[in-house]
């Protein structure tokens, strides 16, 4: 078998069931068909790999704080422990059958619909990210549009968690998530823009294509793309309430946040969404930046598209679980200063020095000038910013 | 008349009432996000596919988010026993209905109804650009202006009395 | 009845629904509802007209309909500001209520 044939498995696979369906069932029913093909494995793929996450995380973030994390549960009934990847069974099981607990004076139907109103999108999200070649389940002509345009319905669905459980933490949390959502949605949409103006397209899988042949290819290894990259993914981490960024549960503060009132499977669900929204993120990440499904080097070309992917993901999601195990929570206005004094200009910058590198000869002069557009205001405004703080030695001052 | 149609137009349609008779002001709020993506799907469904993502993304993505800020703010989430009905609420409907049956007597009526129906046009985003580039030049920036001083004016008129009380 | 006659109709009873609220609603932000949904009503109006017209190749309805939008969104922040300057000065969002010139 080659190497294209294996890359390939899945598609012939689908068109091989596709074939042998086909005279069993009337016409209009195809298009359908082929789309249920399409989506069921997107929706058995990215949950798995989010169960898997929760182990991962919860080891890693104990190897962070010099402890072992979960390493019992394994397959029941057995001696058999894999190293406690088994734990995320043992989690689902009891998000199932826990109590479902819903505060007497909540708003019982749209406390009903909040986490449903935000898994469908964050689903839905996934079906313009190319996992592979010729493997986007929805080639649409303005796909990048389309991932924006659902991540926004997700806020909708953060307040109704927030505002239905009457509960001062809840709705202080889905505000606080508002807020940061809406103002990172700001630099997050602004450092796509330098991609889009590059590959001339709004497809994802005309983006990935343009990135085709090594990795001095991908976005992200010019000046401008790594900018823009750095920026992404700042606003990213944001975007999916992740440490630093997690101000909307922090629990320190406000319990939970905007889902304080949910228990057993709603709550599995905002977990879950959670999770699936950092995926599709960092799937997104990957796709305009990170050359999308291909391979680092055009020799390695032979392993399939896809493993690049998920090998990419998961080193997006070992990242953010680093991020998580070592960054301290910002403060509210920290979190607004950073976003609108520091991100939204300088991914400003970064559209026009894509612009200046799109109409350069290549060479030293574009790399340096390019560079040069974008340090420098870089150096300026933070300098600026710090000075503006009037921060200086910390001073005590004690009781008398 | 499709079906997807009739599914969208009754979810249009009763969003749309919903939003403007239930109590709630926040359960508005959320119908009105409905109606919105509802108007999406419409758009999509008649092939412009721009403007239906943009139509999410800027009605649901913001607006929505700007109203249930705004009722939260001013404190009129769940109003009191009082009346949720102006005074002249009959005569406000019969005007609405008086409307309606006169754009429906000239939509029913006109040539357009009796039009052949055409092939979907092909339109890409890239013409769109193309467009707004070109020949849409002046009006981009006219926007861009005026998105500039809507949004310096909308901080300053929220902003100013909370100065003046201090 | 051909499919533009329906989206036609669709539009003109999203409008009057609209014109209905904003006429009837005595909170303010009803009111600023009922316009958006007016607005809507006028934006299916011309995607309907682009699709089933004679030159859509022209997408005068598509580019209309974005600017619309973008409009919309400032109308909605400035319209929304003003409610919540009222609701400062009057501590009230309804319309009926906010009847005094002088403040």
């Amino acid at each position: 078998m080659s190497a294209e044939a294996i890359d390939q498995i899945f598609i012939t696979l689908k068109h091989a069931i596709l074939g042998w369906l086909a005279p069993y069932l009337p016409d209009w029913l195809m298009p359908i068909v082929s789309a249920v093909l399409s989506i069921t494995p997107i929706l058995m793929v990215f949950p798995l790999v989010f169960a898997l996450t929760t182990v991962v995380e919860r080891k890693v973030l104990g190897r962070i704080q010099n402890r072992p994390g979960p390493n019992r549960v394994g397959i029941p009934l057995t001696n058999i422990r894999l190293a406690g990847f088994g734990q995320f069974i043992a989690d689902g099981i009891k998000a199932l059958i826990k109590e479902d607990v819903v505060p007497r004076n909540a708003d019982k139907v749209v406390h009903f619909l909040a986490p449903i109103a935000l898994v469908i999108p964050v689903l839905l999200a996934y079906s313009v990210l190319p996992i592979g070649k010729n493997m986007t389940a929805l080639d649409l002509d303005s796909g990048v549009l389309f991932f924006f345009a659902v991540g926004s319905a997700t806020e909708l669905s953060v307040f109704m968690a927030g505002w239905s459980s009457r509960n001062k933490y809840a709705l202080l949390g889905a505000m606080r998530a508002i807020a940061q959502m809406v103002s990172y949605e700001l630099p997050l949409v602004l450092s796509t823009v330098g991609v889009i103006m590059m590959t001339g397209t709004l497809s994802t899988a005309k983006i990935v294509d343009a990135q085709a042949g090594g990795f001095w290819h991908w976005h992200a290894a010019t000046p401008w793309g790594f900018a823009a990259f750095f920026l992404f993914l700042i606003a990213a981490t944001a975007e999916a309430n992740r440490t630093p960024f997690d101000l909307p549960e922090a629990e320190s503060e406000i319990i939970a946040g905007y889902f304080t009132e949910y228990s057993g499977f709603k709550f599995a669900l905002f977990f879950l969404g959670e999770y699936l929204g950092l995926f599709a993120m960092s799937g997104l990440g990957i796709t305009l930046f990170l050359g999308g499904w291909h391979a680092p080097l055009p020799a390695l070309e032979v392993v399939p598209s896809w493993i690049w992917f998920f090998l990419k993901l998961g080193v997006f999601i070992l990242f953010f679980i680093w991020l998580r195990g070592t960054f301290p929570r910002l403060r509210m206005d920290q979190l607004m200063n950073l976003a609108w004094k520091f991100m939204v200009p300088l991914t400003l910058i970064t559209i026009v020095a894509a612009g200046v590198w799109r109409f350069m000869d290549p060479g030293a002069t574009r790399c340096l000038t390019v560079t040069a557009m974008i340090v420098v205001p870089y150096l300026l405004l933070s300098n600026a910013l710090y000075t503006a703080r009037g921060v200086g030695k910390r001073t005590y001052r004690y009781a008398e | 008349m499709t079906l997807a149609f009739a599914i969208l137009a009754a979810l249009i349609v009763v969003s749309a009432v919903a939003a403007m008779t239930l109590r709630n002001l926040v359960h508005c709020a959320l119908c009105l996000a409905v109606a919105f993506i509802g108007l999406a799907g419409t758009y999509l469904q008649l092939g412009a596919q721009f403007v239906g993502l943009s139509q999410v993304l800027v009605y649901v993505g913001a607006v929505a988010i700007l109203i249930v800020f705004a009722i939260l703010l001013t404190r009129s989430g769940e109003p009191g026993p009082g009346r949720q009905f102006s005074a002249t609420a009959l005569m406000g409907v019969a005007i609405a209905l008086a409307v309606f049956a006169v754009l429906g007597k000239v939509i029913t009526s006109s040539a357009v109804a009796k039009r052949g129906v055409l092939p979907a046009p092909q339109t890409s985003v890239a013409q769109l650009g193309q467009k707004l580039m070109t020949d849409y030049i002046l009006p981009l920036e006219v926007l861009a202006l005026l998105l500039t001083a809507a949004m310096i004016g909308a901080v300053i008129i929220a902003l100013k009395e909370k100065e003046s009380a201090k | 009845m051909n499919p533009l006659t329906g989206y036609l109709l669709l539009a003109a009873l999203l409008f009057s629904i609209g014109l209905a609220g904003a006429l009837t609603r005595r909170n303010a932000i009803l009111v600023l509802i009922g316009i958006e949904l007016m607005l809507n009503a006028a934006n299916l109006n011309f995607i309907a007209f682009w699709r089933y017209g004679p030159n859509p190749e022209a997408l005068t309805g598509v580019m209309f309909v974005l600017f619309a939008i973008a409009i919309a969104a400032a109308e909605a922040a400035v319209g929304l500001a003003l409610i919540i300057s009222i609701y400062r000065h009057y501590k009230t969002t309804n319309v009926n209520d906010v009847n005094e010139l002088k403040g």
